[in-house]
Parts: C-alpha cells; structure tokens; sequence
C-alpha cells in the first residue's frame, strides 16, 4: 500500500512543496491509469452498451400504465384510490376523515378546488419558517407528483410547486398524494429521467417508509410516513 | 482502511469460532435464503437483465478508466452548486475533515446515514476522540450501535440478531442514548421499528448536522444519490443546518442518464425489491429547502491502489448490493465478523486486502476466504468477476516474501508427484490400504497448521479412481483398459472397443 501522503486542511492555501490532498489524488488516479491511453477532450461514452430495454411494458397503452402502477403500488402497501377531477374533492374529503385528519400541511401552490369540501380541517399553507418540530404536530400532507413510474410503483417529487420542500412528505405520517392519470405516469425508469431535472431536489418514494432490518420481514412505517394514499385522478 | 485491525484474528480462526455459533448460523441461514429467492424473482422479472448488468460495468469501468476527469467535473458541479468539496487520501485524514467542520459548528452530536464509507474510515470512533457524539439512525445500523457490536452485512447489518436479541438491547440500552425503549416491549419486529422511530424522531427534530456517503455521484451536474428504505436517509438529508457527504471516489458517474441502468439493478439485486421506498437526490444547496451548507468529502484510502491493478480495479465497480453475500456458502456459514473489515463476503474477500493491502494475516487470509463456487459473480449486477480477483489475490500473497510458504511447498510436492505417476500411484495405493487408520484432520506442525486446524480431511475412497476405472472398464470390456500411463496394464485393443 502506498504511504499516506501528508495532506492539507480544508482551505490551507497549498504550496509547491506540500502538494494538496486534491493533487495527490489526481497523481495516484493518473499512475495508476498508465494502461489507458490518453486522448484531448471529454472521455468518449459511444463505448458503453444501451441496448438494454426502455420500458419492460407496452408504454402506448396507458389505461394499462395506470393499472400497473395501481398494483405496483399497492403491492408495497400504498392505498390507491382512482376517481375523476370532478370527483376529487369528495374523495379527498372522505379520505382524509377516514384517516382522522385534523391538521393538514400543503405546498403554496396545490390547487385550492381540491380541499373545497373537506370541513372541520385546519390546512396550514407551507412556508420556509415551518419547523421541523411544528410539522411533526401535523397529522397529513396533501401533495401532487412530477411524475410517477408504473413499473417500480414510484412517485417522484421535485420540488415543484404543487409539492414543495422535502420535509413536507418527510415528517408528517400520513402523505396523500395525487397523480394525474395517464399524463403523469410513465413505463419505466429509463422513459423517467428525460422528464427530470437533477438539479432540482429530488424525492422518489415507492410505498410507504418500510423496514426489513429484523429477521427481514418488512415492517410499514419507520421515521417517513407510515400511510401513504395515492389517488390516481383522470379527466 | 483505518481500521486495520491488527488484533483480529484470521479469517480461518475467527471463521472456526463462528461456524460453531448455532444461532448465529441460524440467523443468517434463514435471512440469506429468504433474500436470494426473492432477489431471484425480482431479476426475473427484467428480460433485459443481462444487457442491464454489462451496461452497468460498462459505465463503472467507463468512469474509473476517467476518473480524474470526472472527478474534476464533479467538484466543479458541486462547488457551483453552492456545496463545498475536500479530498482525502487517508481514513484519517476524511475523518480529521469531517471533526474540523462539526467543531466549526458548534455542534457536538450528529445523526449518520448507513454508510459503508464512514465504516471502513471508523469515523464514530474517531468522532467521539473529538468528543462528538455520532448517532447511527438505521434501524439496524442502531441496534449494532446500541449492542456495541460490529455490522455483519453490508444491507443488513444485524442480520446475525434474531428479534428477541433485539429486543434485549433495545430494553438495556435505550435509555442511556436518549429516550427509553416503551415498557413491556415484545420482540415483534412491528414494535421493535416503532421503539426505534420514537428513539430516533427527537434526535433527527434536534439534529443541525449530519454525515451521510452516497450511492452515486453524477459528475455531470454535481448532484448526490442515496436510495434507501426506512426514512432515516431522507431525515439526515433533510433537517439539519449542515450536511456532509464522506464518498470513495469510485461511486462517481458520468451523467444522470446512468442512472437509469443502476437505479434498476441495485434495488432488485439488494432488496429485490422493483424500487427502494426512498431516493433522495440533491445538488449542492437549494434555498430554502434541505441544509444550507454541504460538504462533500472525496475519500481515496486505497482506491487509488486498487485502480492501479489491472486485473483487481474492476472490484471499485461495486455499488454495494451485497448479494454476493446472500448466495456466498462460505458468508452463510462463517458470518460477516469473520472477514474482519466493513466489507464482509465475497466483495469484502477481494475489496479489503486491495484497500488495505495484504501485510496483515488477516487480509492476507481473505483471499482464501471462498470456494471459488462463483455464484457471487453470477449475481453481481456490475458483473465484477470475484473469482478472478481472488484467484489474482492468492498469487500475490502467496509471492510475497512472508506469505504462504507452505502452499508454495505443497504445491511443488504435487507437482513432483503429478509428473512421476508410478509415485502417484504407489501413494494412493498406501492412502487407500491405510484409510481406517487416518485421522479426522491432519495433525499438521507450522505453517500448514492454520490451514489444517480448518478443514476436515476428506475420507479417502476404497480405491483410488484410477484403479476404479480400471477394473470398471476391465469388467465391461473383459480386458484392462488402462490408458497406459504408469502401469503394467495391456494396451487397449481397439478392435474390442467397448460397445456404446
């Protein structure tokens, strides 16, 4: 094993005589990497095979993406609910007094129509100052998706407007979330990603929070919300 | 790797103590073969899981074959991203950066992400020589940490503790790291997660720093991953003020596009589940939303080293699954203690003794930690040849100058004995006519004794195979058919070939 160089704090301004941490890296990267022969420009990526699957189900269909998502997220224990965006309200409504929702967190921007006939509710609008602590004393987030993959049963959340910061599907235990059915669903993970941006916070969650720490049998529900509804809407 | 532990025993030593453990076996029996069906129906479900496993090598050695490139454009994308990043050639040197910007804040008690990366730099260890207290927040990572134990498995690890031992540390031990496990706890694994949810909430509500690894690093955009499924990650990677992210420099990938062949395969290959409950990805620092200052800590200890071989470095593809260890005869029975690094099966076998190097009897033991069975490589979703690099392993060792001299001898012995067949013979004629006589295992002096003290010695057969062969064939055919080597036997006549 090569002896451990002496290296530099964060910061420490580097002179030629005590080559950073960062140099040193780089310097054992590139002897190491002798055998590769070296070429001007970016690395040429045309090598690496793509031929793999870009969906693993017909994605033309998608009364069929709606329904795999469905048993998808169902098979890991989400609930699902399908209605129409005229009917929306009602089941929201009806869903959250199932759940004994008294409190209700939602990002600045998630339709308004949606809460219209829930009643006896307090919906608290998100805000930056919104602590940690006070989100705990909030029982449901309601939230709506970027978007949600059929295959793996994942919705993915990226901070848009009508999902807001990450902590808001973090800390309360119960998130419901609304899917646009079939615009917002997609097959695959690979159909996914041209649709996201990675610079944007992303969450992507596949059922509720789940544990198989003990004897690995799956227990629904450690520090993320233990309910998780998904209620897929169409026109 | 920090943490050579010059006090652990070899692999063969510590293996012999814990194949003996009847519960530990059991444990891990069930657990393993649970997870290996299950692995298996979740793979089967991708026709496509071939080209998926060769796209991902082909990425991972892509990136390392470039990898000061990357890596380049990695801290640029980061640091434009409002994060800050460091490099480290050493454990040491990750985890004296990792105190100094805690101390910077104040602060003297952080929440951790699992992560292999602070394992294998002892980071809680050294944390707490800084007087800095490092909570673990996995479930399994906390009842390691509450039992003052050492994980066994990269995914799972306490998967050697059945729940009724869970249960007992829980009840012992809460109460002196914060708030108490519920009176009259039952070992149900339902109410052991909730005592743990409610240890952990108000830790991650207090929480203003955190230390997390990650899965990927996207060179292209600078943004980290960590897939996960209990909450914890996101918790650690969401609530406090400061974030600092300790990752080896081998988990960076090019794009994001990348993304779609390892997102598909770790899950399926770890949990085998279609997707993990929760991938957080973030960039830098978003206003508002996540912690206000990130660090990023580019860890080498050793990485650098195995890059250099040629035949060892397709090991840094690894993106720690672990199903190597599920389908692995020699984990299943020996346990992940034995392999004595953070990195215990097959993948520890060839990735420690590269980190660490081989000066140790231990890691210089943990290239015959297998037997070379290759379900491990089968598996692999990177398709690193665990095998070859094993096999490449044991020559170094055994050319290096204090290494296994007696193999060395053993094998020139048999070489000797292979070239001069009527020795052979006469050897196992002895072998066979003495077999009643011969001991469980061989009483072996010196060298060969650690490797003795093993193994049980295999009953040697009536005949040897030869002779068995011979008679067999003589009495289909009503002639000797010795092929002619060594023996006094006639030639074979072809005329009276034996019938098909």
């Amino acid at each position: 094993m090569t002896q451990p160089a002496p290296s530099t704090s964060p910061g420490t301004p580097t002179s030629p005589e005590t080559p950073s941490s960062r140099d040193i890296i780089l310097a054992r990267i590139r002897a190491a990497l002798s055998d590769v022969p070296r070429t001007p420009g970016p690395p040429d990526t045309s090598g690496i095979p793509r031929d793999y699957l870009q969906a693993h189900v017909p994605d033309d269909d998608p009364t069929a993406l709606t329904d795999l998502l469905a048993a998808h997220l169902t098979d890991y224990r989400a609930h699902v609910h399908r209605t129409t965006t005229g009917r929306l309200p009602q089941v929201l409504a009806e869903l959250l007094a199932t759940r004994r929702t008294r409190t209700t967190v939602i990002p600045p921007e998630l339709p308004r129509e949606w809460l219209a006939r829930t009643t006896g509710i307090t919906h608290t609008t998100d805000h930056p100052h919104l602590t940690a602590t006070q989100l705990d004393g909030i029982d449901t987030v309601i939230t709506g998706c970027a978007l949600a993959i059929a295959e793996t049963g994942t919705l993915v959340l990226d901070a848009g407007p009508d999902q807001g910061r990450r902590i808001l599907t973090l800390v309360p235990d119960h998130h419901v979330c609304v899917v646009r059915a079939p615009q917002q669903i997609v097959a695959s993970v690979p159909r996914a990603l041209p649709h996201l941006d990675p610079t944007r916070p992303l969450t992507w969650i596949s059922g509720p929070s789940a544990t198989s720490d003990i004897e690995l049998s799956r227990v629904e529900g450690v520090h993320g919300p233990r309910t998780l509804d998904v209620i897929l809407v169409s026109a | 790797m920090s943490r050579t532990d010059l006090g652990m025993p070899t692999f063969p030593q510590a293996a012999r103590v814990s194949t003996k453990d009847a519960g530990l076996r059991a444990n891990l029996t069930h657990a393993t073969h649970t997870i290996r069906a299950k692995r298996a129906a979740a793979v089967a479900e991708l026709p496509d899981w071939p080209r998926l496993r060769a796209a991902g090598a082909a990425v991972k050695d892509h990136t390392l074959r470039h990898l000061d490139h990357y890596l380049l454009q990695l801290e640029q994308a980061v640091t434009q991203a409002g994060g800050t990043v460091h490099w480290a050639t050493t454990a040491e040197e990750a985890n004296r950066i990792t105190a100094d910007i805690i101390k910077a804040t104040g602060e003297t008690e952080v929440v951790k992400v699992k992560s292999m990366a602070t394992q294998e730099t002892g980071l809680n260890e050294a944390l707490a020589h800084h007087g800095i207290t490092a909570y673990e927040t996995d479930l399994a990572e906390l009842i390691v940490q509450l039992g003052d134990d050492k994980p066994s498995h990269i995914l799972v690890p306490a998967i050697h503790k059945n729940r009724t031992e869970i249960r007992d540390i829980f009840t012992r031990t809460m109460a002196a790291w914060g708030r108490p496990a519920p009176d009259d706890l039952h070992d149900t694994p339902a109410e052991l997660a909730e005592a743990a949810r409610l240890h952990l909430r108000e830790k991650f509500l207090r929480a203003k720093v955190a230390v997390s690894g990650a899965n990927f690093m996207i060179a292209e955009t600078g943004t980290l991953v960590v897939v996960e499924s209990e909450g914890n990650g996101r918790m650690c990677l969401t609530l406090p003020d400061t974030l600092i992210s300790i990752v080896g420099i081998e988990k960076t990938i090019p794009t994001f596009r990348d993304l779609d062949i390892l997102l598909q395969t770790l899950p399926r290959s770890s949990t085998a589940e279609r997707m993990n409950p929760y991938t957080t990805m973030w960039t830098g620092t978003t206003p508002h939303d996540g912690p206000r200052n990130f660090h990023l800590v580019l860890l080498d200890n050793g990485r650098t080293d195995t890059l250099a071989d040629t035949t060892g470095r397709q090991a840094l593809r690894c993106i720690r699954c672990s199903a190597c260890l599920n389908v692995c005869p020699v984990y299943e029975r020996a346990g992940g203690h034995a392999y004595g690094s953070a990195y215990p099966g097959p993948i520890g076998a060839i990735l420690t003794p590269q980190l660490r190097g081989t000066s140790t009897p231990l890691d210089a033991s943990l290239p015959y930690a297998s037997t070379l069975c290759g379900a491990c490589y089968d598996v692999c979703p990177v398709a690193i040849d665990i095998p070859e690099i094993l096999v490449h392993l044991r020559e170094r060792v055994a050319d290096q100058k204090d290494g296994h001299r007696a193999e060395r001898t053993a094998m020139k012995a048999a070489t000797w004995l292979l070239d001069h067949p009527a020795a052979l013979s006469a050897t196992e004629r002895a072998a066979s006519a003495t077999r009643r006589l011969h001991p469980n295992r061989l009483p072996v002096p010196g060298p060969g004794k650690a490797w003795s003290d093993a193994r049980d010695l295999p009953d040697v057969a009536a005949e040897s195979f030869r002779a068995g062969w011979k008679k067999a064939r003589g009495a289909r055919t009503g002639t000797g058919t010795g092929t002619g080597t060594g023996t006094n036997e006639p030639k074979h006549d072809k005329d009276k070939d034996t019938p098909r």
